[in-house]
């Protein structure tokens, strides 16, 4: 009995032992060194499992159950101890590990699509949602198709409003504006019906300057029908307009000259820069150009295949660069084809 | 044209119209204003205004008509004098040091009082001493010792002209101590005039837009007088070789004339128009082409008479000899050719037709009697002698946009009319007038339900009738036709469809465009067109945005020179067909490009500085001309740059390393894949433009759409570039949107686990990485469902000329988890093959 008091009261001291040693335990080593010696393969606890043999056989059962409990005591405090610590390490990190959160993000190399073909997209997207479609056309063109089939023969004054670069071969130049398209789309369409958008590269023979480009972009819109109005030219074009400027964008329609529209038109919007007041891009009268139009020529027509006494149309072109230019306040129009990466990278 | 709103006011009451209201009217019939400058009206009230406006306002109770009642000597000054000056209230001594009041210093009291424009004390108005536009404010000051503090105004100081050598000395009629403003305030309207509306390009053709916008009546110019002189008939004679090219010609005669100056009123109206005053001769044609829109031409009739000789002075028109010459009173010679028309006498030559006078038979300060020219020419004739001969003038600008001949009688009875009362002399009776061609002016049929299914409006026939009446045009109405007769002063108007589409224009104009309802389209839609190609080129600028490229657009025009660079020195460029431009605005600009590359390498050698890290694509055309086609090839291409740092160096430290071939080909492989195209192979090849070791062309089957590599050191030292290698990719974009697809298929995603083993194993060099990976995927068989090249290593244990390439190969089934000796199994197949067919060993 002396043997089985002693040997259950030296438990008792391995596990009093045990705990107050980890009582004081500080830091990660000195955990781990504590579970090696005393719950690892050698400490006292497992030198009692291993010295059960010695024991009597009535004993056994009894130091065995004992032994155990031990054991799982110990390691129940030490899993609580190193939940502690690790709780109390996790405090400290989260107290300690400040960022300097305003240290700059790591640069990603990104790239971005040309302001002008942004700009397009929308106009794009705008006339597609009314079921316009886009064609592609030519930048070198006939002289017949950027003037003649236009309403503009040879020596016509109006072919003065446009400054034209001519090519080495007889009759052939750098388009001056999209609208020969025009005739393109008729003459591959007719007699059907015609909802087109035309955009590219124009060119116009000009001293280049930060106002004046050689090359520009264009979009040209078509519509050509058995009854088309003047009133729907109107109404789509307020309509684009408005989605392109925003809700409240005010616009009006002044007479202008086209030679291959009449009546003719040019669609100024409330200036977007100083909402109307006048200021040096809207030259002071609140009032900005997007754009000329008017209802198809009948001359235009009758070049396109169409019969002017049974259809009817109206036409748009819009310069994509002058009003990304005045929507962007950019003070120079050339930047668009230096293709400056300082500039390409602010769009 | 600059448009004086005082000389308007002649043909149409705008009275009710302050100036923005004015200006919106003509604006919104096409007339557009595009500045306004205020020679001494005021503003207009409201806070907010639509044009531009410049000039100053003369107040009342500052600018003053005034008289100079006597002109004395300056005590201390030779070039001053003091003016006894009367404002209407008091008399003031003013300082000047006008050379035009010379005359009258130390006359004693003037028998007629001089009429001038006074400033007073305070009064803001433009420096005369300063060059441009200046204000300034009189303050009071002591000159020489005597004090001054107000203003006898020059027209440079009003804002009139530019003269300010003297001062304006008014009509005598000027009413002392009317306020100025009152008197002769002005304000000067800058009108776009639109080509088609050149019979807009006068005082009276705006005022008829006006009136017709406005409801109001238009006052015709007051064209009765007495011709007192003896009858024309036998002075003079006309003879018209070709009706076509001149079909009117009108003569007029006056003699005894004064040449003198012309009434301070007249001068002004010149001045704020923009044209210089001469005498009453030359400004009285001057001021009818202004208010008519005719431009006349006044012979020295003295001189015609003696290149006549014995005879008869003989106008004849008629077209140039090759290689005549003519010098134009702006002392110029030209060259003339056979299509050019000309005004001669028997004696020769006397003026370019319609453009500009001969300095010969031109009016002088000894002119007595004046031949006075009124005709019409053909306008595209006209065209093409200005654009020849590079030549302009007032003339020349109307009449090359087409004249109506009405107005040629017309204008040169007003001008004689101008030209007698403001410079005496006798009118002769009649005129001689040849009119072999009138034009016929047409007659418009129109509905006014073809007009309303045009405009989308509701106007009456009456309405439409009344509208094209206040244009001038006689009208008829039955029932819901329109019969319309063009007025006899504008050209542009056609018969039949044209015609209507002409009145269209006219009528929804005058209507007001603000009058039109606006509308949805209400037609039907047409048939959708198919056209993926469009789809997949935007589809391929977002995929290239999307790794990490920026777009450009570069200009089509450049120069052979400059696409040669793309070539290293020593090269052979080949000669090649470039779509050449007539006339360039510089030779480095003569030529639309043939090569993509050349505009990437340009855009990066103008980039290369300004960042360090570059990666670049665009999408154009290039232009190609082909042979017995009348326009060039217009083909797509795409074109990449890149080079600098793979990443943006930060703050994070670490050397950033170069770009080099591997990320230009990641890009491209992105982009095959995002394209979905398969069977895309890259093979070694040799480019002049590029580095010969690290080229590859680009291929699809055997189709090659283009190249990509290292560009040649050669060629980049040709551009200003940082040190960093440059990369470049050439592809044509048409073969590449046919083989992408917009259906491809999907393969399953992997529910069985996959098993991944590494593979190294030690080939020759000259084993491509490609080789290894083909014979793998032959050996591994479906199961084999992905290699990844991951190590490449060289050393000294391997061998010479060897090289070890260690992948990473993932086995996967799609029906069943792979057993180990299925994979064994195809392991050893693998190994088998790459030692049969590339002679390779695993790496131990
Ligand atoms: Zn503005």
């Amino acid at each position: 009995m002396a043997d089985k008091e002693a040997a259950l009261k030296n438990l008792e001291k391995i596990k009093a032992d045990a705990l107050a040693v980890l009582e004081d335990i500080a830091n990660q080593e000195s955990l781990e060194a504590w579970r090696v010696s005393h719950l690892g393969r050698s400490s006292p606890v497992m030198g009692v499992f291993s010295s059960m043999g010695t024991l009597d056989k009535d004993l056994r059962p009894l130091m065995g159950k004992a032994a155990n409990e031990v054991r799982q005591a110990l390691e129940t405090a030490f899993e609580e101890k190193r939940q502690l610590m690790e709780a109390q390490a996790l405090k400290k990190a989260l107290e300690t590990e400040q960022l300097d959160v305003t240290l700059p993000g790591r640069p990603i190399a990104h790239g971005r699509l040309h302001p002008l073909t942004q700009v397009l997209r929308r106009i794009t997207r705008i006339f597609g949602d009314m079921g316009f479609q886009v064609y592609p056309s030519p930048e070198v063109e006939t002289d017949d198709y950027n003037f003649t089939y236009l309403n503009m023969p040879p020596y016509h004054p109006a072919r003065d409003m446009w400054d034209t670069f001519y090519t080495k071969t007889e009759g052939v130049l750098l388009r001056t504006h999209t609208s020969p398209g025009q005739i393109r789309v008729m003459r591959d369409r007719a007699p059907e019906p015609i909802r087109a958008i035309l955009p590219g590269a124009t060119m116009r023979y000009e001293q280049l300057s930060a106002r004046s480009e050689i090359e520009f972009a264009q979009v040209e819109v078509l519509v050509i029908g058995e009854n088309v109005t003047f009133a729907e030219l109107k109404g789509t074009l307020e309509d684009f307009a408005r989605r392109l400027f925003g809700e409240d964008a005010r616009t009006r329609l002044r007479p202008s000259h086209f030679p291959f529209t009449e009546p003719s038109a040019e669609m100024d919007v409330g200036c977007f820069v100083c909402g109307g007041e006048g200021c040096p891009v809207c030259k002071e009268t609140g009032w900005l150009e997007i754009l000329g139009c008017g209802m198809v020529h009948p001359v235009v027509l009758e070049y396109g295949g169409y019969d002017p006494e049974k259809f009817s149309g109206f036409a748009a072109g819009m310069g994509i660069d002058r009003s990304t230019l005045m929507r962007y306040r950019i003070d120079d129009i050339r930047h668009f084809r230096n293709n400056d990466i300082r500039f390409l990278r602010q769009f | 044209m600059k448009l004086p709103i005082t000389w308007l006011k002649d043909y149409v009451d705008i009275d009710d119209l302050d100036l923005e209201a004015l200006a919106k009217v003509m604006t919104m019939v096409g007339l557009e204003v595009e500045e306004i400058r205020l020679v001494g009206l005021p503003m207009p009230s409201g806070e907010k205004h639509e044009f531009k406006y410049t000039g100053f306002s003369w107040p009342k109770d500052k600018f003053i008509v005034a008289q100079v009642d006597e002109v004395m000597p300056h005590p201390n000054a030779d070039r001053l004098v003091l003016c006894r000056l009367h404002d209407g209230e008091e008399e003031i001594i003013v300082l000047t040091g006008a050379p035009n009041l010379y005359e009258y210093k130390g006359k004693g009291a003037l028998e007629k009082p001089l009429k001038v424009a006074y400033a007073r004390e305070g009064s803001t108005l433009y420096d005369g001493h300063q060059p441009g536009r200046k204000l300034t404010t009189l303050k009071r000051m002591k000159i020489r010792g005597v004090e001054s503090f107000s203003m006898i105004c020059s027209e440079k100081e009003l804002g009139i002209s530019d003269a300010h050598e003297g001062v304006i000395i008014l009509d005598e009629d000027a009413p002392t101590g009317m306020p100025l403003v009152d008197y002769m305030g002005d304000a000067v309207f800058d009108v776009d005039t639109l080509p088609n509306m050149v019979r807009d390009a006068s005082v009276l053709g705006m005022a008829r837009e006006i009136a017709a916008a406005t409801g109001k009546e238009l006052k015709h110019p007051n064209d009765v007088f007495e011709m007192t002189g003896p009858s024309i008939e036998g002075k003079a004679a006309i003879e018209i070789k070709d009706p076509e090219l001149n079909p009117r010609f009108v003569l007029g005669l006056i003699d005894g004339i004064q040449i003198q100056p012309s009434p301070y009123w007249v001068r002004r109206r010149l001045n704020l128009a923009g044209m210089r005053p001469i005498n009453c001769i030359v400004d009285a044609t001057n001021y009818v082409m202004l208010e008519l829109g005719e431009p006349l031409h006044a012979f020295d009739y003295d001189i015609l008479l003696e290149r006549a000789g014995s005879g008869t002075p003989t106008i004849i028109t008629l077209t140039a000899k090759d290689g005549e010459k003519l010098t134009t009173l702006d002392g110029v010679e030209h060259a003339l050719d056979s299509e050019m028309e000309l005004v001669t006498d028997t004696a020769g030559p006397l003026s370019l037709a319609g453009i500009m006078g001969g300095e010969e038979s031109e009016v002088n300060s000894n002119t007595k009697s004046v031949l006075l020219e009124g005709a019409s020419w053909n306008f595209i004739n006209i065209r093409k002698t200005v654009s020849k001969l590079k030549i302009n003038s007032e003339a020349a600008y109307r009449f090359s946009r087409g004249v109506h001949p009405a107005l040629a009688e017309l204008g040169v009875r007003l001008c004689l009319k101008r030209m007698h009362e403001w410079g005496g002399g006798r009118v002769a009776k009649g005129l001689i007038d040849n009119y072999p061609a009138p034009p016929e002016d047409p007659v418009v049929e129109l509905s006014a339900t073809w007009v309303n299914n045009n405009l989308g409006t509701a106007i009456s026939p009456q309405e439409i009738a009344e509208i094209l009446g206040s244009l001038e045009f006689e009208c008829k109405v039955e029932g819901d036709i329109i019969t319309a007769k063009t007025p006899p002063h504008r050209l542009e108007i056609h018969t039949g469809i044209i015609g209507r589409a002409d009145l269209l224009e006219e009528i929804s104009r005058i209507y007001g465009f603000d009058k039109i309802p606006s509308q949805r389209l209400n037609q039907p839609l047409p048939p959708q067109q198919v056209n993926p190609y469009l789809g997949m080129e935007e589809n391929l600028k977002d995929l290239l945005v999307n790794l990490g490229l920026q777009e450009l657009i570069a200009y089509r025009m450049t120069s052979p020179e400059r696409e040669a660079r793309r070539f290293p020195p020593d090269f052979e460029v080949p000669d090649q067909q470039y779509v050449e431009i007539q006339n360039p605005i510089t030779v480095e600009r003569r030529a639309m490009r043939r090569s993509i590359l050349s505009s990437m390498l340009e855009i990066l050698e103008y980039n290369s500085s300004l960042s360090q890290r570059l990666a670049l694509f665009e999408i154009g055309p290039v232009f190609h001309p082909v042979e017995g086609q009348q326009l060039p090839e217009e083909r797509m291409m795409l074109s990449i740059g890149m080079t600098g740092l793979r990443e943006m160096p930060s703050w994070q430290g670490g050397e950033p390393e170069n770009l080099d071939f591997y990320d230009l080909k990641g890009v491209v492989e992105g982009m095959m894949q995002g394209l979905h195209i398969a069977g895309v192979r890259y093979q070694a090849s040799e480019h002049p433009s590029f580095h010969p070791g690290k080229t590859a062309k680009i291929l699809i089957g055997d189709w090659e759409i283009g190249v990509m590599g290292e560009v040649h050191p050669l060629v980049k030292a040709n551009y200003e570039m940082e040190e960093a290698p440059v990369y470049a990719a050439e592809i044509e974009l048409k073969p590449l949107l046919e083989a992408g697809s917009i259906l491809f298929d999907v393969e399953a995603v992997p529910t069985y686990p996959f098993v991944l083993e590494d593979l190294a194993v030690v080939v020759n060099e000259s084993v491509t990485a490609a080789e290894v990976e083909a014979v793998m995927h032959k050996g591994g068989g479906d199961y084999l469902a992905k290699v990844q090249l991951f190590d490449i290593y060289r050393g000294k244990q391997l061998g010479e000329g060897n090289k070890s390439l260690a992948f990473s190969l993932t086995y996967n089934a799609p029906d069943h988890t792979l057993t180990d000796k299925e994979v064994s199994k195809r392991r050893n197949k693998i190994i088998h093959l790459l030692d049969e067919e590339l002679g390779a060993k695993l790496r131990s």
